[in-house]
């Protein structure tokens, strides 16, 4: 089983094909489902506190927005974590998205610089193309073990 | 209870969406954030003109689309985007305009790190609360009855006594321990008017001192100083029908409000640094050995393009200061450098932010500062009036405005 980190990472549909090949996908949902059910409940709704842009900085420098930073504690360790990652180009705003699109071409730097196994996608438009984008993760992810 | 919508980009990920509820909660405020469907998101730009990269800030676009087509679902709305953030800044700026063009709702924009705090917020939000709270009264245009006002500032603290829409007495006090400066100005404003303290029948205090010194003097009305110095400007300089814009720098913070028929429609409050408040004018006189009042005298006698200056820090601004005069630069040069200085990050950071129209009227201490209107002027291009007691405006304001409450 490989750690896996997807592109959008707030993507159920690549999660939910990773978790089905036996993987463990790396989601921002975890990250913000640990915070938000702590025992500290400081800063609702996700508990993301001033503290998060502060962790933030191990990923980006101070003149980056709060933001970027904040989102960047939550998204950073996911891909220190992977072992394997795919990313969607253009994959609209329904796959998933940070919110914040300097964030999204931060992560998407991060992933394709950190020199783990990849497979680089481009978001189907039609149904043919649909099933290529499967069978191509279903290949990438039975070729990782 | 007021609803202020909040239209937002990176809140919840900076750590203050908990500031921004608290700060509301403190003024009698709800945070509210109107519903829009995927497809409203999705076809942003048909409606609002433009979408960007961020979905944030497409679905901040959208709730501004839908406030505008429904203005029953919020009193007033808070557009507050990441500092540092150029997209979202491009975006802030034009929800701002939006709204303000297509509906009556008060807006405040607001650009936070994971610094902001609900006290950095409570002015602002306090301010936005009143408007839409307090509309009668804000609509108020003349003093009656014998009523006072102070105003508790960052640098000094200032009081008027006003007798039916006559200014009769002024006290002016540096701020040192908060409630003796007010009680002080406040007996040098009723000596000068001739009148005693259980004569007057209502006081109302702003300032950054407001509470302190509310509560002490069992004040009628404790109220921030946007709504009320926008108030007192538009009296003083007999604006109070149609469009204006109040530029206020004061010593620690600088507002510029845009005015429709008295009551503050949209501004902002700020400053990044001490640069560009009257602490660094201070400093500039201080530095030339004149005192502050002559300062702007000096300068309207001098030429800023002499003196390389940019003041966007005290720190760096009082190098340039120094070095300037250790070139050789006349003094009346530099001093007019100060002024223009400090004009242009106003104009830079915060004119931006509101709608400029006429008549633009610069109020506070600052204002007396003769360089500094004309420098204003000349970056505006336009007419910059300085009413009479332009120092005393939140005095003034605060007098007007508890007047009307002692109708009923």
């Amino acid at each position: 089983m490989a750690k896996v980190i997807v592109y959008p990472p707030t993507s159920m549909i690549l999660s939910d094909l990773v978790e089905r090949m036996g993987h463990k996908a790396l989601v921002v949902s975890e990250s913000v489902r640990k915070l938000a059910t702590a025992n500290d409940i400081q800063s609702p709704p996700l508990n993301v506190t001033p503290e998060e842009p502060k962790k933030g900085l191990r990923y980006a420098a101070v003149d980056v927005p709060s933001g970027v930073r904040g989102r960047m504690a939550l998204i950073g360790p996911l891909i220190e974590e992977a072992e394997a990652a795919i990313v969607v180009e253009d994959p609209g705003w329904l796959t998933g998205c940070a919110g914040c699109n300097r964030t999204n071409e931060l992560v998407r730097l991060l992933i394709r610089t950190k020199g783990v196994p990849l497979l680089d996608l481009a978001y189907p438009t039609d149904d043919a193309e649909a099933r290529v984008f499967v069978q191509k993760i279903k290949t990438f992810l039975e070729g990782l073990k | 209870m007021i609803r202020i919508a909040q239209l937002s980009c990176g809140a919840e990920y900076s750590g203050i969406q908990k500031e921004i509820e608290r700060a509301a909660d403190t003024v009698g405020a709800k945070i509210v954030y109107p519903e829009v469907s995927l497809d409203d998101i999705l076809n942003v730009e048909n409606k609002f003109g433009v979408k960007v990269a961020s979905g944030d800030l497409n679905l901040a676009m959208a709730r501004a689309v839908r406030i505008v087509e429904n203005p029953d679902l919020a009193d007033a709305v808070i557009v507050m985007t990441c500092f540092r953030c150029a997209e979202a800044a491009i975006i802030r700026s034009e929800i701002r305009k939006f709204i303000h063009e297509h509906s009556k709702i008060p807006v405040l924009s607001y650009s936070f790190t994971e610094r902001t705090t609900a006290e950095t917020l409570l002015t602002r939000m306090e301010a936005l609360v009143t408007t839409v709270k307090f509309r009668g009264l804000l609509a108020r245009e003349k003093q009656k009855g014998l009523t006072a006002g102070i105003d508790s500032g960052s640098t000094t603290t200032k009081s008027v006594i006003m007798r039916d829409n006559e200014v009769i007495g002024t006290g002016w006090v540096p701020t040192n321990e908060v409630l003796k400066s007010a009680e002080d100005a406040f007996e040098a404003a009723l000596k000068m008017a001739g009148v005693k303290k259980e004569e007057v029948q209502a006081v109302g205090v702003t300032g950054y001192g407001r509470f302190l010194v509310g509560k002490h003097i069992n004040a009628r009305l404790i109220q921030e100083e946007i709504t009320v110095n926008s108030k007192g400007a538009v009296f003083l300089a007999d604006a109070q029908k149609g469009a204006a814009t109040v530029i206020d720098i004061g010593g620690m913070d600088n507002k510029a409000i845009s005015v429709q028929d008295g009551i503050p429609g949209g501004f902002t409050m700020g400053g990044i640094c001490a640069g560009a408040s009257g602490r660094f004018l201070e400093l500039t006189a201080k530095r030339l050995g004149v005192d502050i009042t002559e300062l702007g005298k000096l300068a309207l006698k001098g030429d800023y393009r002499n003196v390389a200056m940019n003041s966007y820090c005290i720190v760096f601004g009082t190098q340039s200061l120094v070095n300037s005069l250790a070139l050789g630069c006349k003094p009346e040069d530099v001093a007019m450098a100060a002024c223009h200085s400090v004009a242009e990050q106003v104009y830079e950071q915060q004119l931006q932010e509101v709608e400029v129209k006429e008549p633009v009227i610069m109020v506070g201490g600052t204002a007396l500062v003769e360089g500094l209107p004309r420098a204003m002027e000349e970056l505006l291009q336009q007419k910059v009036r300085v009413p009479k007691y332009a120092q005393y405006i939140g005095a003034v304001g605060a007098a007007l405005l508890v007047s009307g409450l002692l109708e009923g």
